[in-house]
């Protein structure tokens, strides 16, 4: 074939992107290939592809949405985990004239793409699946405002993940960091398709991150129950509502930003080059103005897990919730007024130092009043020791110290000493495992009975509890000490053999936090087959306080029969003192969204487009944007996009309830 | 666990006390009032962690299920005295705090001149700054010392108790130039200067590196920072003197080239122009310095003619990349009239197929080829680039 055919049909696609000369990546490939072959299998063997098919892909089901996002994020983490194993390994053996086993164009990688995988598709699949599930339960709704939006939100953000995948496997991730400061991510010092693959990744999963902000904006905003005014939504709420108005605010930030540097690796503009009056610190000011929030955006929701989760192990109801909401929309707010304090050490003036680190303190206090507000619920209450409550306590003790440190990097003079070193590292998954991490597990072992019908394991979720705790301070306390022997970030190799032993404690960590998360997925399986003595057959394992309480687990399509009334904070506990008494006739249609397949259609059209665009290959990429609008187009021609339950059916859903709590005694 | 806990403490303790935590005790008295912020800053933060990780745990313990003595208040929801002082608490912490970060930050502000050498010993006119010109190069670092007309390669030396000033700039990308036992850190980034102001107050050999990755051989990006005593500094000087190098502009550009793991080099005399040609990306003949291309724009710019006489601009492409789209784009390079350029054919007697075969290899960056293209030939063999190359 001539060789300009070849290149309009493959771009700069050829059998060298294969990484065939690197053994590990080789190995890692054979294995997902052969686990991706035998799940394939499995799923045609047991004909299974219409169910997902028609009861999941194509869902517009609020709760399977969740449910889906939490499966991408538990697949991702083990990627993200994969990668940060093989740095701890990488420094804890590269002494002595050692090169370790990793290449820099290896390592480079790895750490890049670990930051970028466990932040974007293992933290933010997570949250948004939580908030997903959640909260339409919690304020009594139906499902979410636009249920269509929410499926098509839920692939893009698979559609990044699968870029991300492909750069394992064709050609390259990008070998800068996770933000890809230029001069360095510009296309004359990363020519290859590395950082292409982390552009497209980034803006598919954003569409889907941005859209899902909005629509879960709308359905706190119109959708609830009546009677649940804005002070007596429950607090899971509304730090959901103010993360989502952070990431429809702050999003579209990193779109932009992210264009600009598009445009400057494709068509030559100089928004971020060191020539033509280019200015590479707009970026690393407007990637913060993004990324600032982005942490907020994370850390918010399970600010609300472990408020709900405080209050109803500890039996009572949560101490200052006037002053949690307010705390919550100040954080929201100063989280936009801190962004420089990411780059004091790029030669701002003092007074402009000064200002960004007094206002990133200022955000301790509302986090400081916060923490004294779980203490407090927790003061004079009947404490059940059930896993998400462990998790919370375990929270509470480590955040904290996360917390102090957060605050001393925001005093610049510190920061001077200890930006970009290892105790910033330690630092943020103080803060990010700590916080966002250990909230994720209390709130999955809080809801897994509302969102299937059992509990998990106890025993297992103990080993993992124990194995993440004691890994994480064995795998980053090690890295505070190591960032006050003024060790840096991102180093591949040192001359220093006293610092081994620190790298070695800290490897034993992430052994620990592996053991942890293995126990989690043994916790899961143990818990799907012994999930008839876990069963909980009330809807109400935990004595729970809000609204999703109140239905059945798992909830019908519907959620609620009937809209539930609102008159107090803790809804359902305040009809369950009032002596709420179930309807069980009466019912009525119920009208609810079709599925529909479109969402999966077009976000594979944007993998493809991504894909021309990161290598080239042009037709492709024009004529999947012209299907992509296209099939956009032909979506609104489609009038098949509800229909009602009949009363029957919802009689005969109720029904089978009854009996089942008429069993229960 | 936790019993455990108190058990791993001994080891750990004797670990610490055989490590060096340079950050808690540098040799500079710049990164010695860093430190001092750090630790009364983090004594400040314990006055109110403490007592919550305290709580936390009694609260934990006290008011577990299965202690039914404690009282149990399920509807007690609030209390305005003890909202008050929940938020007073932290806001009192952050108050004190905050004074001392307004305080600290403008008196560590690494752009103002130090004014003591240390504790009690005020800088005065007798202490004449040593300056120190920095740059950042893929990857190693470029240390020009213009008052002594000599430079080094991965080696910073200084006289201890003599204020040191730093101009630091990089090459390609952002560094940052760190001395853990020196001062705090600040970023190196190309076309743009920062500033540093230390000293150092023990002799000895400490560690300085790039604390901002930069690229495959970031790793190795380290550099040897010898505190010294006067004679000593003076005979390194002179070492550097013996030195057969010369850091010419030509040297530069090959020593920019990137490469990693340099060993330690100086060189006997340099350019003066050097740094400020570096800081303004004209190093290279033929490149219009960016104060010039500013002081042009400043008065009025060059017009319609200034749109396309942009080659001379040119540094990030120095290969002439061009864009994935089409052609590149072509370039006034240098302005003569036809009269001119038919004298300097007809002055040299060779054809453009006989001149001789420049070094065309990239200058920065992992292989710098055009996007898309696949051999390194391709750029080469390109006619107009030999032709443009040659004018200038």
């Amino acid at each position: 074939m001539p060789d300009t055919l070849t290149k309009f049909i493959f771009g700069r696609l050829t059998w060298d992107s294969l990484p065939l000369h690197e053994p590990i990546v080789v190995a890692t490939f054979v294995a997902v290939a052969l686990g991706g072959i035998a799940l394939l299998a499995a799923i045609t063997y047991f004909k299974l592809w219409t169910y997902l098919w028609r009861e999941w892909f194509t869902s517009v089901d609020h709760k399977k949405i969740g449910i889906m996002y939490m499966v991408l994020g538990l697949v991702m983490l083990l990627r993200g985990f994969s990668d940060a194993i093989m740095m701890r390994l990488q420094q804890a053996i590269a002494f002595n004239g050692s090169e370790g086993y990793l290449n820099s164009h290896h390592y480079d990688q790895i750490f890049t793409a670990h930051g970028v995988i466990m932040i974007f598709f293992v933290a933010m699949p997570f949250v948004t699946g939580l908030m997903n599930f959640v909260v339409p339960l919690q304020i009594g709704a139906r499902d979410v405002s636009f249920p269509f939006l929410n499926n098509f939100s839920f692939w893009m953000t698979v559609g990044g993940a699968i870029l991300v995948m492909a750069s394992l496997f064709l050609g390259e991730f990008a070998r800068t960091g996770w933000l890809a400061y230029p001069p360095l991510s510009g296309i004359g010092y990363s020519p290859d398709v590395g950082v292409d693959y982390y552009i497209w990744a980034l803006q598919v999963a954003g569409v889907g991150t941005t859209l899902s902000g909005i629509n879960l904006i709308c359905t706190i905003i119109k959708m609830r129950a009546p009677g649940m005014t804005m002070m007596r939504m429950p607090v899971f709420t509304w730090t959901s509502l103010c993360t989502n108005v952070l990431i429809v605010a702050s999003f579209p930030v990193l779109t932009a930003v992210l264009s600009l540097l598009a445009l400057d690796r494709y068509v030559g503009t100089n928004f971020f080059t060191n020539d033509f009056g280019g200015n590479p610190m707009m970026y690393v000011n407007l990637i913060w103005i993004w990324g600032h929030p982005e942490v907020y955006i994370l850390i918010l929701p399970l600010f609300g897990v472990f408020s709900e989760v405080t209050s109803t192990f500890s039996g009572k109801r949560l101490f200052g919730y006037t002053s949690m909401v307010y705390a919550t929309v100040v954080i929201t707010i100063l989280s936009y007024l801190v962004w420089l304090h990411h780059f004091f050490t790029m030669g701002s003036g003092a007074s402009v130092n000064s200002f960004f680190g007094i206002t990133t303190m200022i955000i301790s206090i509302p986090t400081g009043a916060k923490i004294f507000n779980w203490l407090f619920t927790m003061y004079r209450g009947r404490i059940r020791f059930e896993l998400p409550m462990m998790w919370t306590v375990a929270f509470m003790l480590t955040f904290v110290v996360g917390g102090m440190t957060g605050v001393l990097l925001a005093v610049p003079p510190a920061d001077f000493v200890l930006h970009n070193s290892l105790f910033l590292i330690a630092h943020f998954h103080n803060v990010i495992i700590g916080g966002v991490l250990f909230g994720l597990f209390a709130g999955i072992a809080y809801w897994w009975p509302k969102a299937f019908g059992f509990r998990l394991d106890p025993f297992w979720g103990k080993v993992s509890f124990w194995c993440w705790v004691v890994g994480f301070w064995f795998a980053f306390m090690p890295l505070y000490i190591l960032g006050l022997m003024g060790v840096t970030r991102r180093m591949r190799v040192f001359d220093d053999p006293s610092l081994q032993i620190w790298f070695v404690i800290a490897a034993f960590g992430a052994v620990l936090i592996a053991a942890g998360i293995a126990a989690f997925l043994i916790q899961i399986f143990v818990s799907i087959r012994k999930r008839e003595a876990l069963t909980d057959p009330t809807g109400d394992p935990w004595d729970g306080r809000t609204l999703e309480w109140s239905t059945s687990s798992p909830p019908p399509a519907y959620n609620f029969a009937f809209t539930p009334v609102v008159r107090d904070n803790d809804a359902w506990w305040d009809m369950k003192k009032a002596g709420y008494v179930r309807p069980l006739s009466g019912f009525k249609p119920i009208h609810m969204p079709s599925n529909t397949g479109t969402g999966v259609i077009l976000a594979a059209f944007s993998v493809a487009l991504g894909f021309g665009l990161i290598w080239y290959i042009w037709w492709l990429a024009a004529l999947s944007f012209v299907c992509l609008i296209a099939t956009a187009i032909g979506h609104t021609f489609n009038y098949h996009r509800d229909f009602h339950i009949p009363a029957a059916e919802v009689t005969q859903t109720e029904e089978a309830r009854t009996t089942l709590l008429a069993a229960q005694g | 666990m936790k019993r455990f806990g108190a058990l791993l403490l001994f080891p750990l303790a004797g670990l610490l006390s055989g490590c060096d935590l340079v950050v808690l005790a540098p040799a500079g008295d710049v990164a010695a009032q860093q430190r001092d912020l750090l630790v009364v800053s983090t004594l400040l933060m314990l006055v109110i962690i403490v007592p919550v990780m305290a709580l936390t745990v009694f609260f934990a313990w006290r008011y577990r299920q299965s202690n039914t003595a404690a009282t149990y208040a399920p509807d007690w929801d609030h209390s305005t005295k003890l909202e008050l002082v929940i938020w007073a608490a932290p806001l009192l912490i952050i108050i004190c705090l905050g004074a001392l970060t307004w305080l600290g930050t403008h008196l560590l502000d690494p752009y103002r001149r130090i004014d003591r050498i240390e504790p009690g010993q005020p800088v005065t006119e007798a202490h004449k700054p040593l300056r120190v010109e920095v740059v950042a190069l893929d990857w190693k670092w470029l240390f020009i010392y213009p008052d002594y007309g000599i430079a080094s390669v991965n080696e910073l030396a200084a006289p201890v108790n003599q204020p040191i000033d730093f101009r630091i700039t990089s090459s390609a990308v952002m560094n940052s130039f760190y001395i853990p036992a020196l001062a705090g850190q600040i970023y190196a980034m190309p076309g743009m200067e920062t500033k540093l102001h230390a000293v150092i107050n023990r002799p000895g050999a400490y560690s300085g590196f790039s604390a901002n990755y930069s690229g495959a051989g970031f790793s190795g990006m380290r550099f040897a920072f010898h505190g010294l005593s006067d004679q000593a500094f003076d005979q390194w000087v002179a070492q550097a003197r013996a030195a057969s190098a010369a850091l010419s502009r030509d040297n530069y550009l090959e020593l920019e080239k990137p490469s990693e793991n340099e060993p330690v080099r100086h060189y006997a005399s340099i350019d003066p122009d050097l740094y400020g040609a570096i800081l303004n990306l004209c190093v290279e003949r033929g490149k219009m310095c960016m104060n010039e291309m500013m002081s042009i724009d400043a008065r009025g710019g060059l017009g319609l003619a200034g749109v396309r006489n942009t080659l001379p601009l040119q540094y990030d492409k120095l290969a002439r990349r061009g864009a994935v789209f089409g052609n590149d784009p072509s370039y006034v390079a240098s302005i003569c009239t036809a009269e001119e350029a038919a004298a300097a054919r007809a002055a040299s007697d060779a054809t453009p197929a006989d001149w001789p075969a420049r070094n065309l290899s990239p200058l920065r960056g992992a292989g710098l080829l055009r996007p898309g293209t696949e051999s390194r030939r391709a750029e080469a063999d390109t006619p107009s680039l030999g032709l443009l190359r040659r004018e200038l």
